[in-house]
């Protein structure tokens, strides 16, 4: 239960990070989903990225919509505020926020139902005004909490528990964000951590709107034969088209280069995104080729997964608005009320 | 039939054809009028259509002051051949019918109890100007200078508003101060009317002002950084006065980055969504809407008041339900934004009589708002907001401060103060919040649409769940010491009777009170000027046997409030409902007051004509 606090004791050789926290201060209440569930994998992901990148938990906001995955930002970065928002509507409450404070992280964290459905509108309109964020889906292709109804990122043709087939086609988030101008764009999956967790931390350091789809078998609803988002079948299918280290200006550099078909990518802010191709043919930078490997391995029925965009200057919401570099929220009455002598001149161009 | 013969006191409109460029030429006609010195009311009359639909200007020349609508035209100016017929019965027996005399019209069109003052205008530009767009434009302010002639208005006060209006574009100026002289020539040799307009000295230090840019400054001067909103009308010139004002007035010295965010959203859900995200972090914010963007952020209201967020709204109501007449107005969103979404909810209005409220209204519903922890909603309506009124001029207290609230610093929990983000630690049903990103190990709190208890906590239990919502009510009733109390005034003689109104409704209806007077009708009378109602309001009711209620939705919504939060019997308040979308005015209210009263044996007992 969530309001059951893990032990507050804890193992005193526990590693900390650069700024005395153990990977403690970075999780939240005992989780409330199922035994088993993806989600909780990319909570321990999302975790161990902030822990790794020593943020410090109350400088990031996390926000989230309705359902299974819009609950989990209870059981992470505990000292973070949080805000459990509207179902389809986190991206425009994300955005607000944003907005009042550009200094702080802007953690997003969504589900297909959430964002595919009743939020498509929201979140492409947030995609496509480039806020600074990380947005996550945590796509198990199913309504969890009202019990197994298929989500519009099922794909068709696929079995539900319960034996009905989805007829409809369904909705890539990643394609949608890559078309409406997401600068960095992933796919992960909750089963593989050693893959997500660089790919959160990049997502994390990029300055702009960020993307990360992870699919997110649900063990309760569709964890079944006939299901294109169980654990075997994206195991099966998992088409990663590259790993990446994630090397932050936060962290000493300790990587290892490896031999081959490495490519380092600098971020807006000195951090390096160390790419290790195992598709020779892909490129990360290319958008019009990203989509059409997308798709053509879509169709092969393959889930293509890793960093599959990135923009290497991106600009982000505030920049398009002009804001001055403190944080709209911190602004007093000397700079935002202009006073009785302004009004003067206003009165006098009405009479 | 004798023509009317009125000084300073009579009502012209101007019938004209949408996007012909009319209502520059029909503003510098009021404007001038306001320059000799005398009061007007103005109101356009517009199709929910660009270009190419009927559209009206009515000036009611008002020496007394009065703000409403009269009803009733004493001058007609007909530039809409298709509107003809309409026009010309709409005038006054004994009044006058201005017109274009190029094509010749049988005398089947016009009336023998009307004065009709023909003027070749088309044929007048076509011989000036050879550009098609000129011939059109010119047209109006041709038509402005023989006006200025027919009223006796002085042209240099004219000329004065085009030097300022065309300011550094010196060609444009001497092309309308030509065109001006040409019409002013061509009816200066015809003479004048019976309706003139002489100097005085009532006008003075007062400003002529829409209610939604007075709204848009309110805010500005609020410290408002964040407006998200989404284009309707009647509210879209809100967001655009908003910007249009943070330009000039908030800009960083310097480097000229804005201290401010303006966000055109994808719809009201977004509006209200980032209205509320902005608010939680900090950011006093705000959006601008009409009734059916109310409709759509319901959900969203609901969130804001159990989450106890900040927010702003300002409604701009129209004609509704559904998409109602968006060019016309109403007071009909009364209760939609009173109990705002489902559950258990009630939210604080606030309810500006003219453009001056409107700015300081609009500036304290974020003092209001943090305060209160609460959506706040201004109440304005397209009377008030799309028309210019004549109001006192806008003043500012400099050693105002924003009051933000209960909001705990850094310091408040590095020194231990006990935060719960439910707790009511002072009684008043208000708790304390923390600004995200405060403190590195205090004062984190999860924000739930759902069940909490007073640490934030999640929780199903029932006992948790109630304590909560009595909670909200008691912040409910603190409301009532920080919301603007009533005005209250009495009838010169002592009564029984009272009458009570809010909003745009004011401007005819103290008009209309003094006619009552006149005719031995008294009446108490109380403006409301919030919600939710102080003790003030029902002890006005209790202190009369009848009291009319005057609003303009069918459903007598305010009338509906009153009984249902005051548990007031409900036949002591008549409803007198006024909602065809058109102005209320004085002589309405009056002839309903007055059938009423005479059934409700309100004394006198004598009718009274319309």
């Amino acid at each position: 239960m969530t309001y059951l606090a893990k032990p507050k004791l804890h193992h005193p050789d526990l590693p900390q990070n650069k700024l005395g926290y153990t990977r403690r201060d970075y999780e939240g209440p005992v989780s409330t989903l199922c035994a088993g569930c993806g989600h909780d994998s990319i909570s321990a992901a999302i975790i161990q990225a902030f822990f790794d990148l020593a943020i410090e938990p109350h400088r990031v906001a996390k926000l989230s919509g309705i359902g299974c995955s819009s609950k989990t930002p209870t059981y992470f970065l505990g000292q973070s505020h949080g805000f459990n928002s509207v179902h389809g509507r986190m991206p425009s409450v994300l955005t607000g926020a944003a907005l009042a404070n550009r200094d702080l992280i802007y953690l997003g964290v969504s589900g297909d139902g959430d964002s595919a459905s009743i939020g498509i509108g929201q979140f492409a309109h947030v995609m496509r005004r480039g806020v600074n964020m990380v947005y996550i889906v945590e796509n198990n292709g199913v309504y969890g909490l009202t019990k197994g109804q298929f989500s519009a990122t099922a794909d068709k043709g696929s079995k539900a528990k319960r034996g009905a087939v989805n007829s409809d086609e369904p909705i890539d988030l990643v394609q949608l964000a890559l078309v409406l101008g997401a600068t960095f764009v992933a796919r992960g999956f909750s089963g593989d951590k050693e893959q997500l967790v660089p790919l959160i931390k990049a997502a994390v350091e990029h300055r702009g709107a960020a993307f990360i789809d992870v699919v997110s078998p649900c063990v309760a609803f569709n964890n079944h034969p006939g299901s294109t988002k169980s654990y075997d079948y994206v195991r099966a299918h998992n088409e990663a088209v590259n790993r990446l280290d994630f090397v932050s200006v936060r962290e000493p550099i300790t990587a290892t280069v490896p031999a081959g078909g490495v490519r380092d990518v600098l971020m807006h802010d000195g951090g390096t995104i160390r790419l290790r191709k195992l598709h020779p043919e892909y490129d990360a930078r290319n958008k019009v080729g990203a989509l059409a490997y997308l798709e053509a391995h879509r169709m092969q029925g393959e889930v293509v997964t890793g960093l599959l965009y990135v923009q290497d200057d991106p600009s982000d919401l505030h920049e398009s608005q002009n804001t001055v570099e403190v944080p709209l929220n911190t602004l007093g009455d000397d700079a935002l009320v202009p006073g009785n002598a302004a009004l003067a001149d206003f009165n006098a161009s009405l009479r | 039939m004798k023509p009317i013969s009125r000084v300073n006191d009579f009502v012209v409109k101007f019938s004209n054809v949408n996007g012909s460029g009319s209502a520059s030429a029909n503003a510098l006609f009021a404007r001038a009028v306001l320059r000799m010195g005398v009061p007007v009311a103005a109101r356009n009359i517009f199709p929910s259509n660009i270009q190419g639909l009927p559209t009206w200007y009515e000036v009611r020349v008002v020496e007394d002051g009065w703000r409403g609508r009269r009803g009733g035209i004493d001058l007609m100016v007909a530039m809409n051949p298709e509107t003809w017929s309409q026009d010309v019965a709409e005038i006054e027996p004994g009044g006058y019918l201005f017109y274009d005399s190029t094509k010749p019209l049988p005398p089947s069109r016009f009336r023998d109890d009307i004065s009709a003052i023909g003027m070749p205008i088309t044929a007048i530009c076509n011989a000036e100007y050879s550009d098609a767009r000129q011939r059109q434009l010119f047209k109006n302010i041709v038509y402005l200078g023989a006006l200025a002639a027919l009223l006796s208005i002085d042209p240099a006060e004219v000329e004065r508003l085009l030097a300022e209006q065309y300011k550094g574009k010196e060609s444009l100026l001497e092309a309308n101060r030509k065109a001006f002289r040409m019409g002013y020539d061509f009816e200066t040799s015809h003479g004048a009317i019976g309706l003139k307009i002489e100097r005085r000295d009532k006008v003075g230090e007062r400003i002529f002002l829409d209610g939604n840019k007075a709204a848009a400054l309110g805010a500005l001067y609020g410290g408002a950084t964040l407006c998200a909103w989404y284009p309707i009308t009647p509210s879209s010139s809100v967001a655009e006065a908003f910007a249009a004002q943070c330009h000039k007035l908030r800009a960083e010295p310097g480097t000229g980055r804005h201290r401010y965010a303006i966000v055109q959203a994808e719809d009201e859900l977004a509006s209200i969504g980032m209205v509320i995200g902005g608010a939680w972090n900090g950011a006093r914010s705000f959006t601008a809407t009409s009734g059916p963007g109310i409709s759509l952020m319901q959900e969203f209201i609901g969130l804001a008041y159990f989450a106890e967020i900040p927010a702003v709204l300002f409604d701009v109501q129209r004609g509704s339900p559904s998409t109602g007449m968006p060019t016309k107005t109403q007071q009909a969103d009364l209760l939609c934004c009173a109990y705002a979404s489902h559950g258990d909810t009630k939210h604080v209005l606030l309810f500006p009589e003219d453009p001056k409220e409107c700015f300081e209204m609009g500036a304290q519903a974020f003092d209001l708002a943090d305060r209160l922890q609460t959506p706040i909603f201004v109440m304005l309506d397209l009377d008030i907001g799309m028309q210019d009124w004549l109001c006192d001029p806008l003043t500012w207290d400099d050693d105002r401060r924003m009051d933000r609230g209960k909001v705990m610093s850094a310091a408040d929990l590095e020194a231990g103060k006990e935060f719960g983000r439910y707790l009511d630690r002072d009684g008043d049903g208000i708790p304390s919040r923390t600004i995200p990103g405060t403190h590195p190990k205090r004062g984190a709190f999860f924000t739930r649409g759902t069940s909490k208890d007073r640490y934030a906590r999640y929780t199903e239990d029932g006992s948790a769940y109630v304590d909560n919502m009595q909670r909200l009510l008691r912040k409910f009733e603190t409301a009532k010491e920080y919301v603007p109390a009533p005005v209250i005034e009495r009838a010169h003689q002592p009564t029984r009777a009272g009458v009570i109104w809010y909003g745009s409704t004011g401007a005819p209806m103290v008009e209309s009170l003094v006619a009552l007077e006149k005719h031995g009708i008294h009446l108490d009378r109380m403006r409301i000027r919030s919600f939710p109602f102080a003790d003030a309001v029902a002890d006005f009711v209790a202190e009369h046997e009848h009291v009319f209620v005057v609003e303009q939705n069918r459903d007598a919504q305010l009338r509906t409030l009153l009984v249902n939060e005051c548990g007031i019997a409900p036949e002591r308040l008549i409803a007198i409902l006024h909602y065809d979308g058109n102005p209320l005015t004085a002589r309405f209210i009056t002839r309903e007051i007055a059938e009423k009263a005479a059934l409700f044996n309100v004394k006198p007992l004598r009718k009274v004509a319309p």
